[in-house]
């Protein structure tokens, strides 16, 4: 049997964002933050490298990497070089960590790396400081310093930069003991996860890099790699995406490659429910405060096969209409499931096998936030798809949130018969940081 | 270039700063470097300063460096507590090939400009470094305006591939390269 956590198309405890109304813009993770400064959303950036990106107003005498990072917005120059999706600045400084609570990028591409044998607590703090201005100054479209290629810096495109880290970086830091014990524990064994492979599991330091632009993320996994070059080496990297800004209706979910609307049931960005669901709050480490948890899992599809069922199939296997994403009994794609609904022949219209019904929430911890991107990575001689899913995750507890669905999905969903997981990693998301900080400063300082 | 008449109130400081120029030495590696600026008679603000990382003997600095003053200033020198010996250098064509070499008569910063020192450009050259730069280290450079005058600033180590071209040492004789500085190989396989 093969692994289920995909699909995504879970329903929630017959909340549907907005109330029971159906949004009426964007259903994907969506929404401003409150706890960040507010979008820049069209303006345009001024072109140009280094010296351009260096607006007026630095002291002589600043420290880069820290004060350097200089102030969101002050970029803001000659207007009608970049269109408005392509200058648009998702900020980077706040309590949390952008890129989560984020809309849904249309491209995303996911680094795990391995520290280096020799890198202590005082690299550590280097390497941090590092990607913290680097972050800071591509996410207001601005050069980093030491920028190969200034020109590709141009063009935010809604750029997110989010850093996670695995007991490996705890260790190195000496800071072992002040692991989530969850952190330490790693995700048990699933039932269908003996597939799994090492190439795509585990890791150090997780960088998750987003934009609507896959240049954009393109530049920025290569600025912020070449900075961690001196200190870790490349686990894996997996790349995904949906479709872009502009091409699809904004009021349905995106799809994933077998067809499914995926992605439905989230908590609402900006409201008491998402951060009692995503983020880690004072009962935590100190240190993870504002932070969260981080499942990445890569859910290999046999499209071949799933390709030739019949709709009706496809739907059962789901628990939701394929047409527009609704609950089999009804309504929209944010309409509640009707789990007790029977048809004619007695037989539940959710069958007890379906995806949708075994992800359900059967307890109000079981709630997560999905962020996950579709892969296709070729094709073979034989035509087979290296296609799936990038199931990304994000919840205060991995344990008590992740862990119960995961289970019920692993021991029966009758999706597991055509998708198989073969990676999955867990990490703590770093709590956000601010202007003259560096992520991960309260544990390592 | 020519040097400019200078305000008498900094001549016995510009005097030294000359002779420091001219000397081509460099060993003020002492701790005391002036922290804080004389802004009155160097006017420089620095932005987004940074020196490649390296475990060679060679490095360089750069960053852009704002004259903030209506009159030309000239970095005359260079310092820095983390290298033997500074230089300003300029990246030139020599007989088609990029070589970098010693800047006459200081960096020439006009007023209300600014001077953007990169890679394969003109640049501070760190040089006789007694220990490696790692990624992420911080450096503090001091610069002596012609005025004596004098800035000083922390920028940050970044790895970085370029700024390799070869060195031609004020006397000509030898070759040197800030290249072979086996960066750390970017994590490009797994």
């Amino acid at each position: 049997m093969a692994a289920a956590d995909d699909a995504d198309v879970t329903p929630g405890s017959g909340q549907a964002p907005g109330g029971g109304d159906a949004p009426s813009s964007d259903t994907r993770l969506g929404g401003p933050r409150l706890t960040r400064r507010g979008l820049l959303g069209g303006v345009a950036l001024g072109a140009g490298g280094l010296a351009v990106g260096a607006a007026a107003g630095y002291a002589a005498a600043s420290t880069a990497g820290t004060d350097g990072a200089a102030e969101d917005g002050g970029a803001a120059a000659e207007p009608g070089t970049v269109p408005a999706l392509g200058a648009t600045v998702e900020p980077s400084h706040g309590v949390h960590q952008a890129g989560v609570e984020t809309t849904l990028q249309s491209h995303a591409t996911f680094v795990a790396l391995d520290l280096r044998d020799e890198v202590d607590r005082p690299a550590l703090v280097r390497l941090m400081r590092l990607l913290s201005d680097d972050i800071s100054r591509l996410a207001r479209g601005v050069a980093a310093l030491a920028d190969p290629e200034p020109e590709l810096a141009v063009v935010p495109a809604r750029l997110t930069v989010t850093l996670a880290v695995g007991p490996g970086f705890l260790a190195a830091a000496g800071r072992s003991g002040r692991a989530p014990q969850w952190l330490l524990d790693g995700l048990p064994a699933f039932s269908i996860d003996d597939a799994l492979e090492d190439r795509w599991s585990g890791g150090d330091l997780l960088v998750q890099v987003a934009a609507e632009d896959p240049v954009t993320v393109s530049h920025a996994v290569r600025v912020l790699l070449t900075d961690a070059g001196p200190f870790a080496t490349v686990r894996w990297v997996q790349s995904g995406f949906h479709r872009p800004a502009g091409t699809a209706p904004q009021a349905m979910t995106g799809r994933n490659l077998m067809g499914q609307v995926d992605g439905t049931v989230n908590p609402e960005p900006g409201t008491d429910d998402f951060a009692r669901v995503v983020w880690i709050g004072d009962d935590g480490p100190d240190w993870l405060v504002g932070g969260s948890s981080l499942v990445v899992r890569r859910v290999a599809m046999d499209l071949r096969v799933w390709g030739g069922l019949d709709d009706r199939s496809k739907e059962q296997a789901i628990g939701r209409r394929l047409s527009d994403g609704a609950p089999l009994t009804g309504g929209t794609e944010f309409s509640a499931p009707d789990f007790e609904a029977v048809d004619d022949n007695g037989f539940l219209v959710i069958p007890p096998t379906a995806h949708m019904r075994l992800a359900h929430a059967q307890a109000p911890t079981e709630r997560i936030l999905r962020r996950p991107y579709n892969y296709d990575v070729g094709v073979a001689a034989d035509g087979t798809a290296d296609a799936g899913l990038v199931f990304v995750a994000y919840q205060a507890d991995p344990m008590t949130q992740f862990v119960p669905i995961q289970r019920r999905l692993a021991e029966a969903d009758v999706l597991n018969i055509w998708t198989t997981p073969i990676g999955s990693a867990l990490f703590a998301v770093l709590p956000g940081f601010a202007e003259g900080a560096y992520l991960g400063q309260a544990l390592l300082a | 270039m020519s040097f400019l008449r200078r305000p008498v109130v900094a001549l016995s400081a510009s005097i030294l700063a000359l002779g420091v120029l001219s000397a081509c030495a460099s060993d003020s590696t002492s701790g005391e470097a002036a922290a804080s600026p004389s802004s009155a008679s160097c006017p420089l603000a620095v932005t987004d300063p940074w020196v490649k990382a390296t475990d060679t003997e060679m490095s360089g600095a750069f960053g852009i460096i704002e004259n903030t003053s209506d009159t030309e200033v000239i970095i005359s020198s260079a310092t820095s507590p983390q290298a033997g010996k500074m230089e300003i250098h300029e990246v030139i064509d020599k007989d088609g090939q990029m070589v970098m070499q010693p800047k006459e008569g200081g960096l020439v910063i006009p007023a209300g400009g600014s001077a953007t020192l990169k890679p394969g450009s003109d640049h501070l050259m760190l040089m006789a470094l007694p220990a490696p730069i790692a990624a992420g280290d911080e450096v503090e450079i001091t610069v002596t305006c012609s005025t004596g005058g004098t800035v000083t600033w922390t920028s940050v180590a970044k790895p970085f591939e370029g700024g390799a071209e070869p060195y031609v040492p004020a006397d000509g004789t030898n070759t040197d390269s800030m290249d072979g500085m086996s960066m750390s190989p970017s994590p490009a396989e797994s």
